[in-house]
């Protein structure tokens, strides 16, 4: 799936990397703790999270993703988008709730990461 | 940062402070950096920048500070987290998948999986923990090129 396809799917806006939007990924992971996507999280996967510190865009940089999807409608401070913009990391922010956002993703056809051989 | 190049490799150092959770996650930025200037294979990059930024946040996170220090050698890549306290008061126990102390203002943060440690052994190829309630924690990594 295109990152343009995941915005318009969510209904997001973004807040950096738009120049990227025909960028593909593989498949999403939606997850607040970081260790979490460290221990499963290949690249070309697109991570959905409700948190919006410094600390999500560097776990994506160490992982090599290339996007992120805020939801809640949270919106993250200054640094953490110019941090984004300097690793060239794509950042979306939508009003759905983890869950929808997933849902709707999974729904149109983007699925989940395997963990041990169980789609996750 | 401190980076020379001699018999031993090249030598990587960073200042790991406490609590600093804006800069947290930069020492293993830069080691990302210097492997990809270096041509190193991008997989053992990953595996690297992984097991370093676990380190480095559990030093900003649990400890009262510390250092990294990597060495990047012809055949493999050493890593050294060292950290001036408080210690870890059962190594098995923080080592299990799940396991962790942390706050849950940390947890808002985003940690506190209790993955950390778990993480560091499963992406490195030798993996190294010595701690003691009271003293200093030191892990030491070693991925192979
Ligand atoms: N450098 C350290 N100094 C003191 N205690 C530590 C240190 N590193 C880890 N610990 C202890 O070991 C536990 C497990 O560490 P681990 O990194 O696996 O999980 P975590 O840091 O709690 O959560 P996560 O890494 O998933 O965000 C910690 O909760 C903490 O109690
Ligand atoms: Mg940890």
């Amino acid at each position: 799936m295109l990152i343009k396809d995941i915005k318009e799917l969510l209904d997001a806006e973004f807040l950096a990397g738009y120049e990227y939007a025909e960028r593909e990924v593989n498949a999403a992971f939606g997850c607040d703790l970081m260790s979490d996507v460290l221990a499963f999280v290949d690249d070309k996967v697109v991570l959905l999270t409700g948190l919006t510190n410094p600390q999500v865009i560097r776990t994506a940089e160490m992982l090599d993703l290339n996007a992120i999807v805020f939801v809640r409608g949270k919106i993250p401070p200054k640094e953490v988008i110019d941090l984004a913009n300097e690793m060239k990391i794509v950042l979306l922010a939508t009003n759905h709730t983890l869950y929808t956002a997933c849902g709707i993703l999974f729904s149109n056809g983007l699925k989940g990461i395997t963990i041990g051989g169980v789609e996750g | 940062m401190d980076s020379n190049k001699n018999n031993i490799g090249i030598k990587l150092e960073y200042e790991v402070k406490k609590d600093d959770f804006t800069r947290a996650g930069e020492a293993s930025s830069n080691i990302k950096k210097v492997l990809r200037q270096l041509g190193i294979d991008s997989d053992v990059i990953r595996r690297t920048a992984i097991a370093t930024y676990e380190a480095e946040i559990n030093i900003v996170i649990h400890s009262e500070g510390g250092t990294i220090t990597v060495y990047i050698k012809p055949d493999r890549i050493e890593m050294i987290a060292e950290d001036s306290g408080p210690g870890i008061e059962d190594v098995r126990l923080a080592m299990q998948e799940g396991f962790s102390t942390a706050s849950n203002k940390i947890r808002e943060l985003g940690f506190g999986a209790g993955m950390g440690l778990p993480n560091m052994k499963k992406y490195t190829d030798e993996f190294y923990i010595d701690s003691q309630k009271g003293g200093s924690t030191t892990v030491k990594m070693t991925i192979y090129i």
